[in-house]
């Protein structure tokens, strides 16, 4: 097996390991950012020093550098759905919750207001629905 | 009619039925469970179809979920609606397209009773009398042997609508998958949380509405792919 080969197994590995972690605190925050200075200095490197790319790419075993470019895009746009899924799984969450609260807050609601009718009318749940309606916010 | 009175107390159950486009079932499947079970609530995910109406109509609380949110997410809010009522003790899980039998979920709620267990979870492999198409049998033993592999709880059916719970064991439980992955993520919870659990066989009762309306296999790797990355 050439350096490249496990080298990117392994780059594939760390993404799986962030995806089946826990998400999202300061310092996984900290890594992404200082991931993201690291390839920023690497791409200014390979603008200025266009053979360095090369250079690299054949120490590790890969013929060309382009080829080196393009697997590491590969595997950061793994990275990249990883770490995107975590957080929309999060928020799906978050939205879930409130979704929940307001639902059930406004079920408490029309509850009370029509046990409170039934004191005084056999009213059955049909009456209340339009203005419930109409003071919600359309989607 | 059965009547309130054949029942022992159930004004301490209630029935937890996810709904989302069920318009032209839901109804007699609230008025069928409330000869049994007085209080039925209908967590409505977002229907656009008049399901709300139409549950409400037959006599169920209709808890509204303004976005469509799944189906784990609408069991959730059922648990919450259940355990805010604080006579609540037995909280029975019901699908709203009339696959499940009122007499089954009674008799499971009799088990809770006398203290079996703290969760009766369904299963349609357990006698003869479901008729399983043979794709979906492949698939649902598929779905079992998952699940039993990864829960540590061995069940023969992972994927039924139909359970029932004590009020401790809704208590314990979160369920955070939202869609359908939720069936698998119930069990594991209860294997994780200590629960004591059994197995009561159901009816599930494949009618043509039902089976156009069920979830379509290739769903199944939704689930999977869901359950895995967690």
């Amino acid at each position: 097996m050439r350096l490249i080969q496990g080298l990117l197994v392994l780059a594939l590995l760390v993404v799986g390991a962030v995806l089946v972690r826990s998400t999202a605190d300061a310092r996984h925050q900290a890594v992404r950012r200082i991931l993201l200075v690291l390839l920023g200095l690497l791409a200014v490197t390979s603008v200025l020093v266009p053979q360095a790319v090369t250079w690299v790419a054949e120490a590790l075993g890969v013929g060309r550098g382009t080829d080196l470019v393009l697997y590491g895009l590969v595997v950061a746009f793994l990275g990249f759905i990883a770490s995107s899924y975590r957080r929309t799984r999060a928020l799906e969450g978050k939205v879930a919750e409130l979704t929940r609260r307001l639902a059930l807050d406004e079920e408490a609601r029309e509850a009370g207001a029509a046990a409170h009718r039934n004191v005084t009318t056999d009213g059955t749940a049909a009456p209340e629905e339009t203005p419930t309606r109409a003071e919600r916010p359309g989607a | 009619m059965v009547g309130a009175s054949g029942t022992g107390a159930p004004g301490d159950t209630w029935v937890v039925v996810p709904l989302y486009q069920e318009a032209t079932a839901v109804g007699d499947v609230v008025r069928e469970l409330r000869r049994s079970f007085p209080q039925v609530v209908c967590v409505d995910d977002g229907s656009t179809d008049g399901s709300a109406d139409q549950a409400r109509r037959a006599g169920a609380r209709v808890v509204r979920h303004c976005i469509n949110l799944g189906q784990g997410a609408a069991l959730q809010t059922g648990f919450d609606f259940a355990l805010r009522d604080a006579s609540t003790r037995f909280v029975v899980t019901f699908d709203a397209d009339g696959q499940h039998r009122v007499e089954d979920a009674h008799a499971m709620v009799e088990r809770l009773r006398d203290g079996e267990a703290d969760v009766v979870f369904g299963s349609r492999f357990l006698d003869d009398r479901t008729e399983v198409p043979r794709v979906r049998r492949v698939v649902l033993r598929s779905a079992v042997r998952y699940t039993n592999l990864t829960t540590g709880v061995r069940l023969t059916d992972a994927h039924n609508g139909l359970r029932a719970l004590s009020r401790e064991a809704v208590g314990a439980l979160r369920i955070t998958h939202h869609r359908m992955a939720h069936a698998s993520e119930i069990v594991s919870l209860v294997g994780r949380s200590g629960l004591s659990w059994v197995e009561h066989p159901v009816e599930i009762r494949y009618t043509d509405y039902s089976r156009a309306k069920g979830q379509s296999l290739l769903n199944s790797v939704n689930i999977l792919v869901e359950t895995i990355l967690g």
